[in-house]
């Protein structure tokens, strides 16, 4: 138990590092690729709505707004549960878990919103190469967030059987980077896609 | 110091040197703001596109590499992970670059 312990914090690999941390940032590297391509994808047919709503008519700035704060300050609470679990305060742990997955389901909750707004509007994901490029991106962002769910209740649940520990501290930061990378992603998606002009019909 | 020691001072380093809580709240206060800045240009009209495209770049690229900085540790942690999540991010940024030079977007907008 103590050697695996040790092993997850970096002793005992080539590295000197914590392999688990390291094979998630690798993963975090190539899903730099994944996103990169579906907003370039985005980017280049946005303009292409045909007789569909145009995305400078349809998008709702200050409802995203609010739903991107919700995900940014979702970013503060997953921190704050790993720095109460490294100082053994599984009580803060628990709480500041359920913050993130709850203030996680907000967010969903509000891209469930605005799709079928969407859709009653007349933007279905084949209306035009503009609305399969939006639903696409958002929508791959928007199942990350929910993994992303899965996860902290995982974690939990863990916390409850009585095995996420101080000691097991990494297994929270590893899912905490997946969370932040959700995040900054949204950064992106929010600025390039929601905040720069669109085109209008 | 042995080299195992070593390497059990720096692994115990990147496990723990961690910013307290306050620091982290400050840095969300921060994000925050810069967040309702960028939501502010929405209202601005009169700036033209030249102007407040760039704007909306550099803002979003500051909470980025905060984001990443800050609450993902890269900060603190070994540069290790922050090359392999720069790689991964200049590659995605080389390859659709070409990608969005071949379908002409820099010049249709």
């Amino acid at each position: 138990m103590a050697d695996a312990a040790a092993v997850s914090h970096g002793h005992g690999t080539g590295t000197g590092l914590s392999n688990n941390k390291l094979l998630m940032w690798t993963f975090l590297g190539s899903e730099c690729l994944l996103f990169g391509g579906l907003i370039s994808t985005y980017l280049i047919y946005r303009s292409r709505f045909g007789d569909g709503p145009a995305p400078g008519d349809i998008f709702d700035i200050p409802f995203t707004s609010v739903s991107s704060f919700v995900l940014l300050m979702s970013s503060l609470t997953m921190v704050l549960s790993l720095s109460a679990l490294q100082r053994g305060d599984i009580r803060n742990n628990r709480i500041w878990l359920l913050t993130t997955a709850l203030l996680g389901a907000l967010f969903i909750g509000g891209q469930v919103y605005e799709f079928t707004t969407f859709l009653r509007e007349g933007l279905g994901y084949t209306t035009s190469p503009f609305s399969s490029a939006f639903f696409t991106l958002t929508g791959f962002h928007g199942v990350h967030v929910s993994l992303g769910i899965v996860m902290l209740m995982s974690l939990l649940i863990s916390s409850f059987r009585g095995t996420l520990t101080k000691e097991r501290s990494e297994t929270v930061e590893i899912v905490g980077l997946y969370w932040h990378f959700v995040d900054v992603v949204w950064i992106f998606i929010f600025t390039v896609i929601y905040l720069v002009p669109s085109p209008t019909s | 110091m042995s080299t195992d020691t070593a390497e059990h001072v720096d692994t115990h380093d990147e496990a723990h040197d961690h910013p307290s809580d306050r620091k982290y709240v400050q840095v969300a206060i921060i994000l925050a703001i810069v967040t309702a800045l960028e939501v502010g240009t929405y209202w601005m009209e009169s700036v033209p596109g030249e102007v407040l495209i760039p704007v909306l770049m550099l803002m979003m690229v500051y909470k980025f590499f905060y984001v990443a900085a800050w609450f993902m540790h890269l900060k603190f942690d070994s540069p290790m992970f922050t090359k392999f999540f720069v790689a991964g991010l200049i590659l995605a940024t080389i390859v659709y670059g070409i990608m969005l030079t071949a379908f002409e977007f820099w010049h249709k907008g």
